[in-house]
């Protein structure tokens, strides 16, 4: 180029040179959100005849297909918004993408633990949720911020569900104490993860079209730190190393098997309906 | 955990404003804030609910099979006891 010092100014305002584009962009920021919601759905769904009591699979369950909603209007618009050819429906990103082709966090794929374990990162993840929502109800994006309306609702319930329960266990017997806050200790490493920032939502969040994570940490935080007060649970120290990756598609031993349970009838047996 | 390790209580829906609460089922749950949310869980999935009541089936005095004779029989003859010789005005829907 003849003019070097124009080249730059050509770009002002873009980001760093070799980001995506707007629409890559923004389907990615919503695949992060879907996939999120689906792969802690598959999770739930495993504690169906699990849970302590018919009561609690049945409790469980209705939080899973909360979220299983929440990811299908999510992967929905993020196919729309991703206009490719053909167009990709919930179904295609749902079924038919690869693990490296999943943005969400490690904290939703881990494999599933006791029930404390999974009170404890329940209460990680329906406090980031909420705190989400809350920020995504006033998105650019009309159909992001109508499924936040919605969702809104249905965390503040999951979060509630946890929140009694990590009370419960907490401040019950010294099995249930010691189990729940070990859960807390095994969930930590994955915590961070939910708070931090990633191209896509750094771009979402410029926009109006979404929050950046690191947004939210200090409320989630907050209300966590405080439940945890409140059933005689101690925060777990700053663990040595975190999770981290899983926005860029990179994920652990435990998402192919997830996914392959997930898919596998999906792939088998192409539009197959009943 | 034994199935029978968490109390029973019973679970009272009111489907809409304006009627009462009706028994609903039953269900088991750690205390009664819990049996509200399993409450709320099974039995109000579908939207039949606007409120929820739930009392520990052990608090509930009820009226024994072997009583039904002296209980509810002698009332069988007494048809003064029912409002039979009043006009009900068609559109009073919950009578």
């Amino acid at each position: 180029m003849s003019a070097p010092d124009a080249a730059p100014a050509a770009v002002a305002g873009a980001r760093k040179p070799g980001l995506p584009d707007a629409r890559t962009l923004h389907t990615r920021y919503l695949l992060s959100l879907g996939d999120d919601a689906l792969i802690y759905a598959q999770r739930l769904g495993e504690w169906l005849t699990h849970a302590p009591q018919i009561e609690e699979d049945m409790a469980l369950g209705n939080v899973g297909l909360d979220l299983l909603g929440q990811a299908r209007s999510l992967l929905t618009r993020a196919g729309e918004v991703e206009d490719a050819h053909p167009r990709r429906d919930e179904d295609a990103l749902a079924m038919l993408r690869d693990e490296r082709e999943f943005r969400n966090v490690h904290l939703v794929e881990r494999p599933r633990g006791d029930f404390g374990q999974e009170m404890a990162r329940m209460l990680w993840f329906a406090s980031y949720q909420y705190e989400l929502y809350t920020a995504l109800l006033g998105s650019a994006d009309a159909t992001l911020a109508g499924v936040a309306q919605k969702a809104v609702k249905e965390v503040a319930y999951h979060r509630d569900h946890a929140t009694q329960w990590v009370l419960r266990l907490g401040d019950g017997t010294p099995e249930s104490h010691a189990r729940v806050q070990a859960g807390l200790e095994a969930v930590h490493p994955y915590v961070q993860e939910l708070g931090e920032d990633f191209d896509a939502a750094r771009w979402a969040s410029e926009q109006g079209v979404g929050v950046l994570p690191s947004s939210l940490a200090a409320s989630v935080n907050a209300y966590v730190g405080e439940v945890l007060e409140g059933a005689t649970l101690v925060m777990p120290d700053e663990p040595r190393w975190h999770a981290r990756g899983g926005r860029e598609g990179v994920h652990s031993g435990a998402m192919g098997l997830l996914l392959a349970e997930l898919q596998h009838i999906a792939r088998s047996h192409p539009g197959a309906t009943w | 955990m034994s199935e029978t390790s968490w109390p029973l209580f019973e679970v009272f829906v009111r489907p809409k404003r304006g009627l009462s609460h009706v028994h609903a089922g039953s269900l088991h749950a750690p205390d009664a804030q819990m049996a509200l949310r399993n409450g709320r869980d099974l039995y109000t999935r579908r939207q039949e609910g606007v409120s929820i009541w739930v009392v520990a089936s052990e608090d509930i005095t009820a009226s024994s099979p072997d009583e039904r004779d002296s209980f509810f029989d002698p009332a069988a003859d007494k048809v003064y006891r029912h409002p039979t010789f009043y006009e009900v005005p068609e559109d009073v829907e919950y009578l």
